[in-house]
């Protein structure tokens, strides 16, 4: 027997009218007494007297119903059809570090294709001693690694160069996804094909269709790259890339092949399409930068933000954000509520781990007045994100990828908050 | 890195003693310690490299033979193409284009298509071949991919109508915006000025709302305030 709280129409009420109260600063005190005893305490309750479900009730488990608001999200005027889209990370109500698979953004390029670990093979050719093809379960015989990631597209926040545009840290930055990767040391499948001293870069590609052929420099892929097939401890999503996928810390989520099937040593780079007519920043004067791999520090405050906005009224608010970068740990993040004239240090909920994301608290007493949120993110190299105008004075609008500039949120003083831009 | 079989094998001798097998080389972080040949995998075969080693360099390298000329080109875009981007390359609602364009790239939104951005023919080639037509794809032949190429570059005024593209003359074509790309500048560009010591305390005189989001109003699913 399945039996959900909330069935009353009188429950709902009470609790409805509760949630009002609560929303109005000048009722903040007065809430704090309580006119009449509390039903939820004094009235036993139906998940007080009758059994839940029992185990195995869902073999596999999804967030409560409750929950059902925390979804990827698209925006679907940004490209012509979903099959080769993106969708955004519901960053706004996660909290701590880790993001769920089943709600850590998508970006594929001609669909999530279904690869069965029996139909796996990864090709390694080129300027190899041994050209060599491996099946899945040979993967898993090599000496196996983890790592927690951050995987930003480098997209992220490409809409917001012209100026402010979506409002909501999910759809500003939600491009981004953060797990803890199982899986080889690419280097470790480099060494068993023997790379030739001519061997400067690899070509790695996917299965599907797109292929989203890329070219790294060889120093990287024999530095920290992982071929990965678990992620957050279980077998990656068909949507990240089954069963194997390439994961290359702290830099842009393109690189990061799913579905990887070849790897090719080769002596320069291919020049795909993917890395010379996407994923290149054209400047203000017409001329573009390429090969801009490194994801740079970057923060956002995810709550409160306009799609989760303040419901108490002044006082104690929890002011928190993410904090990432490609080269290296977020050694602090400084938060500012007044639009950047003065900055608090705020609180790291762990020390920051390189190329990880990191959260952050700052704990406010509100006074109820508008705010101009905003975070800053510093590195351990001692790069301090900067902001969205200092970008533009070097880059001008027109680059599309790896805006890390501060965000602004104005909160107004009922609580609910815009994506703006400040002088 | 292994340089050489030679200093695999001295990998291999020193893991064999029982120092070393004791008290393997572990870094700290985790990692596995032992980069040596396993013995995993199998020898790719010629066929099977033939079949997924598609890709082309910008000097060529990976071309199969065969030609193409640009009115057999359009014929085959019509067919297998336009439907997306037009019947002259010029893209369909959200679908790229990729002819025109060209002047744009320093003003504001920049047209970017084949003609006006893409540094290396090599690109297209690839791309076509491999990947296109999208739902489609790796459907069409060495021939009508030259032939697809050479309407592409025609429609973006760069060859002539009776120009016929082959693996001998493909080097020959000039991209317009081949010289248009720099390696990333940032270490020199930007993190400099970007690593200074943050002010903390009256870094501005006064703070005003420059831009709203709300104004543009493109946010989907009008959850964007508290009610």
């Amino acid at each position: 027997m399945t039996v959900r709280p909330g069935t009353t129409s009188r429950r709902a009420f009470i609790r409805a009218g509760l949630a009002a109260s609560a929303a109005l600063p000048a009722a903040v005190t007065a809430a704090r007494g309580q006119e009449a005893p509390d039903p939820l305490i004094t009235e036993v309750q139906d998940w007080a007297r009758y059994p839940g479900d029992g185990v195995d009730a869902t073999p596999y488990g999804l967030p409560i119903h409750f929950e059902s608001d925390v979804i990827r999200r698209n925006v679907s005027w940004l490209t012509a059809d979903t099959i080769s889209s993106i969708n955004f990370t519901p960053i706004h109500l996660l909290d701590g570090t880790i993001t769920p698979a089943g709600c850590a953004f998508e970006r594929h390029h001609s669909g999530a294709i279904e690869l069965a670990k029996p139909d796996y093979r990864l090709m390694i050719n080129g300027l190899v001693d041994r050209e060599l093809v491996f099946t899945y379960e040979d993967l898993e015989r090599f000496p196996r690694m983890q790592g927690v990631y951050f995987c930003e597209c480098a997209a992220n926040s490409g809409m917001e160069w012209a100026g402010a545009q979506l409002n909501g840290s999910q759809f500003t930055h939600g491009m981004i996804h953060n797990m803890e990767y199982v899986g080889i040391p690419l280097k470790a499948l480099l060494a068993e094909a023997g790379v030739k001293p001519e061997g400067k870069w690899i070509f790695v590609e996917g299965a599907d269709a797109s292929s989203n052929g890329r070219s790294i420099p060889i120093e990287k892929a024999m530095d920290d790259v992982m071929v990965a097939f678990k992620a957050n401890g279980e077998a990656l999503r068909k949507e990240h890339g089954y069963p194997a996928r390439l994961v290359v810390p702290g830099w842009e989520g393109n690189l990061w092949v799913k579905w990887l099937r070849r790897i090719e040593v080769t002596a320069s780079p291919v020049e795909s399409r993917e890395e010379t007519s996407k994923y290149t920043d054209t400047l203000a004067d017409g001329i573009s930068r390429k090969w801009t791999w490194v994801m740079d520090a970057k923060s956002v405050v995810t709550a409160p933000s306009p799609q989760v906005g303040i419901k108490h009224g002044p006082g104690p608010l929890v002011i928190t954000g993410l904090a990432w970068s490609g080269r290296g740990a977020i050694t602090r993040v400084d938060v500012s509520v007044d639009g950047g004239k003065n900055w608090k240090t705020a609180r790291l909920a762990q020390p920051g781990v390189p190329m990880a994301m990191t959260r952050f608290y700052l704990d406010h007493d509100w006074d109820g007045e508008e705010m101009l949120l905003q975070s800053r993110a510093i590195d351990e190299t001692g790069y301090v994100q900067p902001t969205k105008n200092a970008l533009r004075e070097i880059r001008g609008e027109n680059s599309i990828y790896h805006n890390n500039g501060i965000q602004t949120w104005w909160i107004k003083k009922d609580g609910s908050a815009e994506n703006v831009e400040v002088s | 890195m292994l340089k050489s079989r030679k200093a695999a094998a001295l990998l291999i001798a020193l893991a064999a003693t029982p120092v070393a097998a004791q008290t393997p080389d572990a870094p700290a972080d985790g990692t596995p310690a032992a980069i040596q040949p396993l013995g995993l995998g199998r020898p790719a075969m010629a066929e099977e490299i033939a079949a997924w080693d598609l890709d082309v360099s910008p000097d060529g390298t990976g071309l199969p033979e065969g030609s193409g000329d640009v009115m057999t080109g359009e014929e085959v875009y019509i067919e297998q193409c336009a439907a997306c981007h037009g019947d002259f390359a010029e893209g369909l609602d959200n679908w790229p284009s990729l002819a025109g364009g060209e002047g744009t790239l320093d003003r504001a939104d920049p047209e970017k298509t084949i003609g006006s951005y893409w540094p290396y023919l090599s690109t297209v080639w690839d791309y076509v071949h491999h990947s296109m037509p999208f739902g489609n794809a790796q459907v069409l032949t060495a021939d009508e991919t030259y032939a697809i190429t050479a309407y592409l570059l025609y429609s973006n005024s760069i060859v002539e109508y009776d120009f016929v593209l082959s693996k001998d003359n493909f080097a020959e074509v000039q991209m317009p915006n081949a010289e248009g790309f720099i390696e990333d500048d940032r270490p020199q560009s930007e993190y400099p000025i970007f690593s200074a010591e943050p002010c903390m305390e009256g870094c501005k005189d006064k703070v005003e709302i420059t831009m709203h989001a709300s104004v543009l109003d493109v946010t989907p699913g009008g959850e964007d305030a508290v009610e």
